[in-house]
């Protein structure tokens, strides 16, 4: 999964947003690096909504706060709207900052609970030095409106006199205030109820179409991804795995992690049986600090072989909307049985019961040699035919 | 032996220690939790009956607010001990809970009924070690020695799925990330080998590929175990494939009850049917427009008097504002729904019809006084 490369970015269009070869690294002490993200490679069209989804620890808020430029990312560009934010000075950057905007996941604690709610959307405006008071009230009243809130009884509120749901309405009006061209939504309803999660995605498509913004929406969940998204980028670990439309992605997953993650949501339906023990994916992600060599997604795969271990994955096209970093990628259309739960296409994974591969947090295993060692009992049991259909040979690029 | 465990094992011969199933392991019987607050009585939870065979499982469904948390709480005793009133009868093998003190609470707690809670991250001590959190109970409960404790919870361990159990079991819960950390505490709640699991959103802080590990490793050991089990959650989805009967709660009550396959195929309540169309699903195309519920949960404080419901319901009608349906039966057994034009009836539908067509009729008057009042 390693998924360094560009074949993905759209040479002709001109996007909104291009990040090339994105490397942001933390220092861990002792001289090791956390490897956050890693050559990370996505352009967003203006109008377009872009996703990224993918587990706890796969670097996608990571990804998505080095943006905006907090912090400053290791290496590689960040191009917004013909400037690279990443060579820009201080002011420089302060001053394009208003048209980026971020709503956050936890709603409650990202606004001041000691200021009342009308002031925390009119800020924007008063740091930006935008209108007088009584235009700005005007302003304010018209941003409460558009998220679905009465301004009248709200003024005068602190926010712990709303609800979760109600709280990040008050954090996307506060969000739109000045008018963003790019909007990053970094998980804004994984706190959040089904019924209340609903409410705020229709309210952000709702957003987008009155006020035209582009969208980079983050979240774990690919059905809720989905869901407002024009196109999917799959993150793992600090790379990007695959790269598709919506639909695509859902219709014929190539990356077996795509799958993984598309077998791994609950379906409202009791006919539909659990995707089981031995069929979602298994183990933790491996320690950012040491990344498994060659692909990342070696150790949990079910398809791995030796050549995953040696040879990283580069990004390539399957189709001209549909790019994938795997060496051995899914290849059997999911065809009718999407109906399910996205095609549940792996065999049983043999044996392994759920965690072989816990270099849990600050672990001090040493993931490297167990990694190698179960990518070694991986590739046994793929060639006891279990995962691997021999038909399928390994894709060759177009 | 200390003293402790001594006493442990002898006071274990004064009750059988497995009785003849008879009647259902769990039943709750009209029970009522409410707090006194400043702004009056919060009634969190409000007449809830149902009952709980030995090795089945149930779902209890409802947005936050709507009293799922309380109740489970209510059946542990795990209440705060001022401002809190709770009525009506917990009955478990033939004790009724609510009736029993502190002291003869905490033999069951953890012994026979175990509560799993919802963030991983705050429910275990920081500064103990896993494994002496895990063979505390055993050590208290059983009254095992050292050694044989330090076996049971390495055993646990494995069987949770925790790699390297030997060495876990010597470090602190924040060198485990959050998944690893819930099997830590699902080994906590299976230690003594309880007869119910109570798990309270168990995997809602957790991603979606960690759910389904978790969710998988629940259903293992509740089937291993032949162990009871409550799986409450706001997320239809996830006890869709994973629960015998869900109750669905609306403001402190159980609106609508059902085995599981009933509740999905021939749901009668309009919440049930609103639940289960706002979740978001990977098989439509994207950019489709979601059905959320419309206004929030109401305020428990001054319960509206007809169905608690009609406000957010698009079938009410006048009469939905001033009687409170009662729980009816349905055409399955073991179905019961509160509603006046169930879904899918010809009642049902034509109220639907009549809304759609002439908007929803408004509260009554006599309604909107007495919640204001």
């Amino acid at each position: 999964m390693a998924g360094s490369g560009t074949a993905h970015l759209r040479d002709g269009a001109d996007p909104l947003l291009r990040v090339e070869h994105l490397v942001v690294e933390f220092p861990a002490g002792v001289g090791r690096k956390v490897h956050a993200v890693s050559d990370v490679s996505f352009d967003v069209v203006e109008g377009e909504t872009l996703g990224l989804v993918g587990e706890s620890g796969c670097g996608k808020s990571t990804t998505g706060r080095a943006v905006v430029q907090i912090p400053r990312p290791t290496s590689g560009s960040v191009v917004f709207d013909g400037r690279d934010l990443t060579k820009l000075h201080h002011e420089e950057l302060r001053r394009i900052r208003p048209q980026i905007q971020m709503i956050f996941q936890d709603p409650i604690s990202s606004l001041n609970p000691r200021r009342r709610v009308t002031d925390i959307v009119a800020e924007p405006l008063v740091v930006w030095g935008r209108g007088k008071s009584a235009e700005r009230e005007v302003k304010v009243r018209e941003a409460f409106e558009a998220v679905g809130l009465d301004y009248d009884s709200a003024s005068g509120r602190r926010p712990h006199q709303f609800s979760g749901g109600q709280c990040q309405r008050i954090s996307i009006a506060r969000a739109l205030m000045l008018d963003p061209k790019l909007l990053i939504c970094d998980e804004p309803v994984s706190a959040l109820d089904v019924s209340v999660q609903a409410q705020i995605l229709n309210l952000l498509e709702d957003m987008k179409e009155r006020y035209g913004l582009t969208m980079v929406f983050i979240a774990h969940d690919l059905a809720v991804v989905k869901n407002v998204s024009d196109r999917i980028a799959v993150m793992y670990l600090g790379k990007i795995c695959e790269v598709a439309s919506a639909d695509d992605l859902y219709r014929s997953p190539r990356h077996p992690y795509t799958n993984a993650l598309l077998q791994s949501i609950p379906v409202p339906d009791p006919e539909v049986p659990p995707a089981g023990e031995n069929l979602a994916l298994s183990g933790e992600l491996p320690s950012p600090i040491d990344p498994p060599s060659g692909c990342r997604f070696r150790t949990r795969c079910p398809r791995a072989q030796a050549r995953c271990a040696e040879e990283e994955p580069i990004i390539r096209e399957i189709d001209p909307t549909h790019f994938v970093a795997c060496h051995f990628p899914v290849m059997e259309e999911a065809g009718e049985g999407a109906g399910s739960a996205g095609g549940r296409l792996f065999g049983a994974q043999a044996g392994s019961s759920a965690a072989d591969e816990g270099s849990a947090g600050a672990a001090s295993d040493g993931p490297a040699s167990e990694g190698a060692a179960s990518a070694e009992a991986a590739s046994a049991e793929g060639d006891s035919g279990v995962a691997v259909d021999p038909a399928a040979p390994p894709y060759s690029a177009a | 032996m200390s003293y402790r465990s001594a006493r442990r094992r002898a006071s274990a011969h004064q009750y059988p220690v497995y009785r003849e199933p008879t009647g259902p392991l769990l039943e709750v019987i009209d029970l009522e939790t409410h707090f006194r607050t400043e702004r009056g009585i919060v009634r969190a939870v409000d007449g809830v009956s149902f009952s709980l065979d030995r090795g089945r499982t149930l779902g209890i469904v409802g947005e936050s607010g709507s009293g799922k948390t309380i109740l489970s709480r209510s059946i542990m005793g795990l209440l705060p001990r001022r401002n809190v009133t709770r009525h009506g009868q917990v009955i478990f093998q033939d004790r009724d809970l609510t009736a029993l003190s502190e002291a003869e609470l905490r033999e069951v707690r953890g012994a026979e009924i175990s509560m799993i809670f919802q963030d991983p991250m705050t429910s275990l001590n920081p500064v103990v070690r896993i494994g002496r959190q895990i063979t505390e109970s055993l050590r208290h409960h059983l009254g095992v020695d050292k050694e044989e404790a330090k076996d049971t919870a390495v055993g646990l361990l494995r069987s949770v799925g925790i790699p390297k159990p030997e060495r876990r079991f010597d470090e602190y819960p924040h060198q485990l990330s959050g998944g690893m950390r819930q099997r830590v505490i699902i080994a906590i709640a299976l230690a003594c080998g309880p007869k119910l699991l109570l798990a309270d959103e168990p995997t809602t802080a957790l991603d979606v590929t960690v759910q389904a590990q978790i969710l998988d490793l629940l259903a293992t050991q509740q089937r291993d175990r032949y162990m009871a089990m409550i799986l409450v959650t706001h997320d239809l989805g996830v006890v869709a494939g994973r629960t015998d009967e869900i109750a669905v709660m609306y403001a402190g009550k159980i609106v609508e009850k059902a085995p599981t396959t009933v509740l999905f195929k021939d749901m009668k309540m309009p919440y049930t049917e609103a639940l289960v169309q706002s979740i978001p699903r990977v098989t439509n195309s994207s950019h489709t427009r979601l059905r959320a519920i419309p206004g929030r949960p109401p305020d428990l404080v001054n319960p509206i008097p007809g169905c608690r419901f009609a406000p957010r319901c698009p079938y009410a009608q006048e009469r939905c504002w001033v009687d409170e349906p009662p729980l009816m039966e349905g055409v399955n057994p073991g179905h019961t729904y509160a509603c006046w034009f169930p879904v899918g009836t010809t009642e049902g539908r034509a109220a639907l019809e009549r809304n759609q067509q002439q908007g929803k009729p408004a509260p009554p008057a006599a309604a909107l006084e007495r919640k204001g009042a």
